[in-house]
């Protein structure tokens, strides 16, 4: 009987420095970030891009990828990279944050940069908590979610307020180009994700204008559920409120 | 060199631009608004990009993108808007991105707010204020050079007065060969190794280490501080009281003295032009010399804290200055008068003033 050829699906991706991350087991912030350095890899834009890193767990990654990385503060990272991108039109830049870092600190940012048409991508990571400070709710938090605020009714309207979508906010300002939702909970959505986010980067090189991807993720620590339950979970509770989609494209 | 009459905010907006700034960041306030306005015409002029951002906190995070890739970048407003960008400040400090900040007070209540900051942790910016609008075009040219050089937010410190008086000046580049090129800034890889620009230091990948980081950004406050001091003195030799101030009011301070010097009064002044590092020397050296020291600044007394800090109770400091309400609400009113300025001065110098 002959062996079946082993073929290599996946493999660390050249712009990883390191594989040494602080993030939690089963989390879906690295999973995002993988997907991310292969797109720079393969558009051969690493030589020329300029990441903006906002504030959450994903502020471990700044140290472990091989691009040039500007830090910029809680909510802040879109007018950090207009300046970046305004005054090196010709460099790629996109901007990493969180839900509380994006739609709770900095909504007014992002808005206005979408409004302006700022011709970098912006990329969300979307899971529905404050990662970093331990759990709390964000303005993403969908109702019925527990959270570190929200314990023991879960996120109830009266109480709490709805969530923002912020990729439809988005999609409705003048200035957008394009608008897309993704996730990384089964290996179709990651596929999916991977499709939309080239888009987004393709729009952005192209000088088409301002993209915008929502990605959810994984955060099992604070959602108090399994690694392994995760994916059923961005099921049931995230892609009803967030479907999947792309909400704008030129 | 020729002159040219400009009207002070202008003078300074020109003057950043003529160092090479070629970004700005900024939005609406009084008195900062003419600087906004003269940018958003001239700096697409030579290049550049001004962007009439959204909200205060909006422009100075677009001033860090731009300083962060290596841009000369500039950002004004008033103690309001100032207060809004203080965590900013901080961290600029902190990740070593130089940029110039212009503070167009109303008054000068934001002393404190300058020199000591209402941002988090151990930082400082450099803080410079001019009395003159020729002054102000050279210091903010000098700004931008220390902001360089020691990769650090300088802030220049103006006020009402200042923006709004039309002078005659020239601007006078300054020789910035002695800069190193900015190897640190984030304008994509290349073919160098990649590099972070972060608030938790170090370039290095890898190898983040934020506790060395803020140990050097710590040690390195004393050497900007031994080699940014600055101040001028005039009429101290045979002065038995010296009066202390600094930018626009102390222009009428000057001419109160010679004034009281035609009355027979034996008075000089001693200037702080940069507020941080304070000119401590200087005014221990007045001090040395008089049997008191009299503070002018439009406020309820900040920098007479500095003042008392570098006399150390040698000599009676007294307050002859006061916040100074008129009703456009900038306090430009009537404390400001030479009249008054003369009367208090002429008091401490006859002994009657409580130190
Ligand atoms: C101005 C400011 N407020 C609060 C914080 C504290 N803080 C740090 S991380 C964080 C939450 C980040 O959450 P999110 O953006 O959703 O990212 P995640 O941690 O989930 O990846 C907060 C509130 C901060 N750093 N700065
Ligand atoms: S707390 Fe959540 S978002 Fe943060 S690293 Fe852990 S799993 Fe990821």
């Amino acid at each position: 009987m002959s062996t079946p050829e082993l073929k290599k699906v996946s493999a660390k991706p050249d712009l990883l420095l390191s594989t040494h991350h602080s993030l939690c087991p089963g989390c879906g912030e690295p999973l995002a970030l993988r997907v991310i350095l292969e797109l720079l890899a393969e558009l051969g834009v690493a030589e020329r891009t300029i990441c903006v890193c906002g504030i959450g767990c994903y502020t471990a990654f700044p140290g472990i990828i091989d691009v040039d990385v500007l830090q910029a503060l809680h909510g802040r990272a879109p007018s950090v990279a207009t300046g970046a991108k305004r005054v090196l039109p010709d460099r790629f830049v996109f901007t990493l944050q969180g839900d509380g870092d994006m739609v709770s600190e900095g909504l007014q940012e992002i808005i206005h940069s979408a409004a302006r048409g700022e011709k970098f991508t912006a990329v969300l990571l979307n899971n529905g908590v404050f990662g970093e400070t331990g759990g709390h709710m964000t303005s993403t938090s969908v109702l019925g979610q527990r959270t570190k605020t929200t314990m023991d009714t879960g996120r109830v309207a009266e109480k709490h307020g709805y969530p923002i979508k912020i990729a439809d906010l988005i999609a409705q300002v003048d200035g957008s180009t394009y608008v897309a939702r993704g996730a990384m909970h089964t290996p179709a959505a990651i596929a999916w994700t991977k499709r939309i986010l080239g888009e987004a980067f393709r729009v952005q090189l192209e000088g088409e204008g301002f993209s915008f991807v929502e990605v959810l993720t994984m955060c099992p620590t604070d959602w108090y559920v399994e690694p392994s339950e995760t994916p059923d979970w961005i099921e049931r509770n995230f892609t009803g409120t967030y479907p999947l989609k792309i909400l704008k494209h030129p | 060199m020729t002159k040219v009459l400009m009207e002070g905010s202008h003078a300074i907006a020109e003057a950043a631009i003529q160092a090479g700034c070629r970004f700005y960041a900024g939005y609406p306030i009084t008195p900062s608004t003419e600087i906004l306005e003269y940018m958003s015409h001239r700096l697409p002029q030579v290049g550049g990009v001004c962007m009439n951002a959204e909200s205060e906190l909006e422009a100075i995070n677009m001033v860090w993108g731009a300083a962060g890739c290596g841009v000369r970048a500039m950002i004004a407003s008033t103690g309001q808007g100032i207060s809004l960008m203080q965590e900013s400040f901080a961290e600029l400090a902190n990740a070593e991105i130089p940029c110039v900040i212009v503070n167009m007070m109303r008054g000068q209540g934001d002393y404190f707010q300058a020199t000591r900051g209402g941002g988090h942790g151990d930082y400082r910016h450099l803080v410079l204020a001019p009395h003159t609008v020729q002054e102000a075009v050279d210091l903010v040219m000098l700004a931008f050079h220390v902001a360089d050089r020691w990769r650090n937010p300088a802030l220049v410190l103006g006020d009402f007065v200042l923006g709004h008086t039309s002078e005659a000046v020239e601007f006078r580049p300054r020789d910035e060969s002695d800069l190193p090129p900015k190897t640190w800034a984030a304008t994509g890889k290349g073919s160098r190794a990649s590099l972070n620009v972060t608030p938790l230091g170090s370039p290095e990948k890898l190898d983040l280490k934020p506790g060395d980081h803020y140990q050097a950004i710590a040690a390195k406050l004393p050497r900007i501080a031994a080699a940014e001091t600055r101040a001028e003195t005039g009429l101290l030799d045979d002065a038995e009281v010296a009066v202390v101030a600094f930018g626009s009011p102390a222009r009428f301070v000057k001419y109160a003295v010679h004034a009281c010097r035609a009355q027979g009064m034996k008075v000089g002044w001693v200037r702080p032009i940069s507020l941080w590092p304070f000119p401590a020397e200087a005014v221990a050296a007045a001090a040395g010399r008089v049997r008191a020291l009299a503070v002018f600044e439009q406020n309820a007394g900040q920098m007479i804290d500095d003042v008392r800090l570098a006399v150390l109770g040698k000599v009676p400091v007294v307050p002859i200055g006061g916040i100074s309400h008129d009703p456009s609400g900038f306090g430009v009113g009537p404390a400001l008068a030479p009249a008054n300025i003369i009367a208090k001065i002429a008091e401490v110098y006859r002994g009657k003033a409580a130190a």
